[in-house]
């Protein structure tokens, strides 16, 4: 059976860059975030990369990705994943900074979920990161599926197999290392995935040239959304701490290395 | 896969490339100016494949006149680009020894000796004066990662031309003496190329015209360089090595946005340094490590919080913290490093086609330039249906480049520099009678290779550190798996670093906090010893002395190992490696390939 499925991922900035929280005329944001090279939010990765490999295995199936984000960052984020897998986008031109009410995410992207011409809902599956790792609230993509009307929702999804009579088998995250396994008659329904079981793909300069044929388009005519945030504190914002020593070691046994680094962390 | 034009890497030159090109492939009406050949009823398909993990990743700060970057962006407002700002006010200072352990010669330390009557707190004497042809009074002070992110998305958004970065190529497809595309680097592979499960072979993109713009240690660069030779009396016999450090300054910090600083004279006399200032209280700050510096164990990385820590740039520093930080190598031959700009189905472009102005240390408007000049020479040909072969990019390029403002500037340069093979007080006469004289007068010298230059260690450090001490040290170091000058620094009188872990950190912090260094998995290595039994009696080993990331290290047999996940792929062990290959071609037995990863910022 074909698939129409939709992937919802945001974009977040560059974990690995210097991220410094500040108060704005607008709120919080991040210190010189236009500066920072953005990423597609790695939950969101594991999404779309399972939503292409579903494509894949049943003939006919096509994947939009959904996304959230300034234009220009889009753009650039584009430029890296876009040669990974087939996907048609859908751009919203809105905020990415995290900083921002999970609901009127959830508003937007059901919204441009609607607005997908050809849609087929009764083939519909929709695809998102179970978390964000910008907001963590674990609650955009549930709001997502009740504007939408889908009541068969799954959170930090990890397998998802299609049986022979069309219906889905998902395992779900439960405590203490184990899965829930879930049986679905079948589309429509939401699968808000934990990491997956799949590799990143390599570079395919072909499914890039692809790609880039909706991608520009779907770039120059994003519809510009803004977030009233009304309602919407924040307490404080502060990030993780960081504390780093540095040493180099070779030939170190990893029962000792595992030793050391509980040793310290329980200084602190 | 076919296109009609693939570019190899995206630097100031591929950027002023695609910003040109991009600007004028379609009609107000949004047609296209002429069809595709590869894919017909389409505009041309143009594509750059960047190595990089991003667009802007792995570049440096830079002070530039940006004319001809203006002259791309006639509306260009500074503050539309984070980090750039116009040029203020310049300085150029001779920095002192305070410390006593730099080599200096005996002209120097006369020269010292009477300067020090005039010297203030900072040991440092500014130039009263700067000479014309190092001013860049007009000009901007930019972040490189930043300004080519901006490019890009000017670039790309005008969905004419597409950029893939992290997709390195890694070589060129040369068939009957015609370049007819590129081959990027295969997928899923170990360490040492052996394909994994996951193997995916690189692809073949097939392309009318190759745009080679991949600087001057690139792959392709250097492919074309063995395949097609050096014109004559061209080669690239001098480079450098800049590292930097992208730092918030203290919050008190007086310095104003376009300030832009220059020093020679510390650590060691060849080492020259650069600080910009820019806006949000931001600077970079570096140094140049010359190939004309001929010590064998010459660290950048050490050199560089030394001269941080002098007093002229401390009283600036002192409470500023690293943002980013990294190195590339520069290729300092300028116009005698030009290689064949043109061939059948392929131009070369920027850094790596020896667009780097030697004299006034300009190098990113000029690459810029080049790109400009080609872009316009394609976009006749296109219109005239004419094919990429020499006799047209030479009649269209070529022409442009040679009755340039560049050319003409780069023709006075060409000679500034050989005064440092003589030493540094002659190369310093040397760029000065060069610069005033607009050529005219020049110091004569015959560069020479880097590995054929270079002294030993024990002559290096004779009457400083016995052979016997140096010959302990190498064993104790190559036991430690340790790089050796930090050592020989010790005991050459060079003071420990009071590491404060803000802007004074060690190597491998300045890698992951300044850096963010990444390798994705699945590549082979790139840094590759390709006879190892030739390593094994080097003494001298500089590409682990010279690594800019420490990710060359002493190994097994004393055959250096390479560690890919601190690579920054600067290029320095390149032109650092001082043994021949037995196969009499002449080359080092170091390969620097292609390879993906490196640094991840793109405040740099």
């Amino acid at each position: 059976m074909p698939y129409h499925i939709v992937v919802c991922g945001s974009i977040v900035p560059d974990p690995l860059q210097t991220l410094e929280p500040v108060t704005s005329p607008t709120g919080p944001a991040l210190k010189n975030e236009l500066m920072l090279p953005a990423v597609l939010d790695p939950w969101a990765g594991h999404a779309l990369f399972e939503a292409a490999n579903l494509a894949k295995q049943h003939a006919g199936s096509k994947v939009w990705f959904v996304s959230m984000g300034p234009k220009a960052k889009l753009q650039q984020v584009m430029m890296t994943i876009a040669q990974k897998v087939p996907f048609e986008l859908v751009a919203i031109d809105g905020p990415s900074s995290g900083f921002t009410e999970a609901s009127e995410v959830a508003a937007a992207l059901a919204d441009a979920i609607q607005a997908i011409p050809g849609l087929d809902k009764a083939h519909l599956l929709v695809f998102g990161g179970w978390e964000s790792a910008s907001r963590g609230a674990g609650a955009t993509m549930q709001m997502v599926g009740e504007r939408l009307g889908l009541v068969d929702q799954f959170q930090g999804v990890d397998k998802l197999t299609v049986r022979a009579d069309g219906s889905l088998e998902i395992l779900e995250r439960i405590e203490g290392g184990k899965h829930q396994v879930s049986t679905c008659a079948g589309t429509p329904a939401l699968l808000g995935w934990a990491t997956g079981n799949l590799p990143e793909p390599p570079n395919n300069p072909q499914v890039g040239m692809l790609n880039m044929r909706t991608v520009m388009p779907a770039l120059q005519k994003a519809k510009p959304v803004k977030l009233a945030g009304e309602g919407l504190a924040f307490a404080s914002v502060s990030l993780p701490k960081q504390r780093r020593e540095t040493r180099i070691v070779k030939d170190m046994a990893p029962d000792d290395i595992a030793r050391e680094i509980v040793e310290w962390i329980k200084k602190d | 896969m076919d296109v009609d034009i693939v570019c190899v890497g995206f630097g100031p030159a591929t950027g002023g490339f695609l910003t040109t090109l991009s600007k004028n492939l379609l009609k107000e009406d949004g047609t296209p100016v002429v069809e595709s050949q590869a894919m017909p009823g389409m505009p041309p398909q143009v594509i750059c494949y960047e190595r990089a993990d991003d667009v802007g990743f792995g570049v440096s700060g830079v002070v530039t006149p940006a004319r001809r970057i203006k002259a791309s962006f006639p509306q260009l407002d500074p503050a539309q680009i984070p980090m750039a700002a116009p040029v203020k006010s310049e300085k150029v200072a001779y920095l002192l020894d305070p410390i006593g352990a730099s080599r200096r010669s005996l002209a120097l330390r006369s020269a010292d000796a009477v300067l020090k009557l005039f010297k203030g707190k900072d040991h440092a004497i500014e130039l009263p004066w700067i000479p014309p042809f190092l001013a860049k009074h007009d000009g901007l002070v930019l972040s490189m990662g930043q300004f080519m992110q901006w490019v890009g998305t000017q670039a790309m958004g005008s969905g004419t031309v597409q950029v893939w970065p992290s997709t390195p190529a890694a070589s060129a497809l040369v068939e009957d003496k015609k370049v007819v595309g590129v081959r990027l680097i295969d997928q899923g592979v170990e360490k040492n190329g052996a394909p994994t499960g996951a193997f995916t072979p690189g692809m073949d993109i097939r392309a009318a015209l190759t745009v080679i713009g991949d600087g001057p240690v690139g792959a392709l660069g250097q492919q074309l360089d063995r395949e097609f030779g050096m014109p004559e009396g061209h080669h690239t016999y001098e480079w450098a090595v800049g590292m930097k450090m992208v730092v918030d300054l203290p919050a008190d910090s007086k310095l104003e946005p376009g300030t832009v600083f220059h020093t020679f004279g510390f650590p060691e006399p060849e080492i020259f340094g650069f600080m910009y200032i820019h806006p949000g209280n931001i600077a970079s700050l570096g140094i140049f490590v010359p190939s004309w510096f001929d010590c064998p164990v010459r660290t950048a990385y050490r050199y560089l919080q030394h001269w941080v820590m002098h007093p002229y740039l401390w009283q600036h520093l002192n409470g500023a913290t690293l943002r980013s930080w990294g190195a590339k190598t520069l290729g300092e031959s300028g116009r005698r490093g030009e290689p064949h700009l043109v061939g059948d189905g392929y131009a070369r472009i920027g850094e790596g086609s020896g667009t780097t102005n030697v004299l006034t240390g300009s190098g990113v408007d000029e690459a810029w330039a080049s790109g400009t000049q080609l872009a316009d020479a394609v976009l006749e040909l296109l219109k005239a249906g004419k094919p990429f072969t020499k006799e047209n990019l030479a009649a269209t390029y070529v022409a442009r480049r040679r009755a340039s403002r560049e050319d003409k500037e780069s023709r006075v340069a060409e000679k500034a520099r050989d005064g440092f093979c003589c030493g540094f007080v002659t190369g310093l006469i040397g760029m000065g009678m060069t610069g005033l004289t607009g050529g005219l007068l020049n110091i004569w010298g015959t560069p020479k290779a880097p590995h054929k230059r270079l002294p030993s260690i024990e002559r290096y450090y004779r009457g400083r550190i016995s052979a016997e001490e140096i010959a302990k040290l190498r064993t104790e170091c190559q036991a430690k798996g340790l790089s050796l000058h930090n050592e020989l620094m010790d005991r050459a009188g060079w003071p420990a670093i009071p590491l404060d872990g803000k802007l004074l950190v060690s190597h491998q912090d300045a890698l992951l906090m300044g850096g963010k260094v990444q390798a994705p998995a699945g590549y082979a290595d790139h840094v590759v010893f390709t006879e190892p039994a030739v390593c094994e009696k080097c003494d001298v080993k500089t590409c682990i002395t010279i690594c800019s990331g420490q990710a060359i290290a002493p190994g097994e047999k004393g055959v250096p190992a390479f560690d890919r996940e601190k690579c920054i792929h600067c290029g320095a062990c390149l032109w650092n490696c001082t043994q021949e290959r037995t196969d009499g071609s002449g080359r080092t037995v170091l390969e620097f390939r292609a390879g993906t990863g490196g640094l991840h910022s793109a405040e740099n």
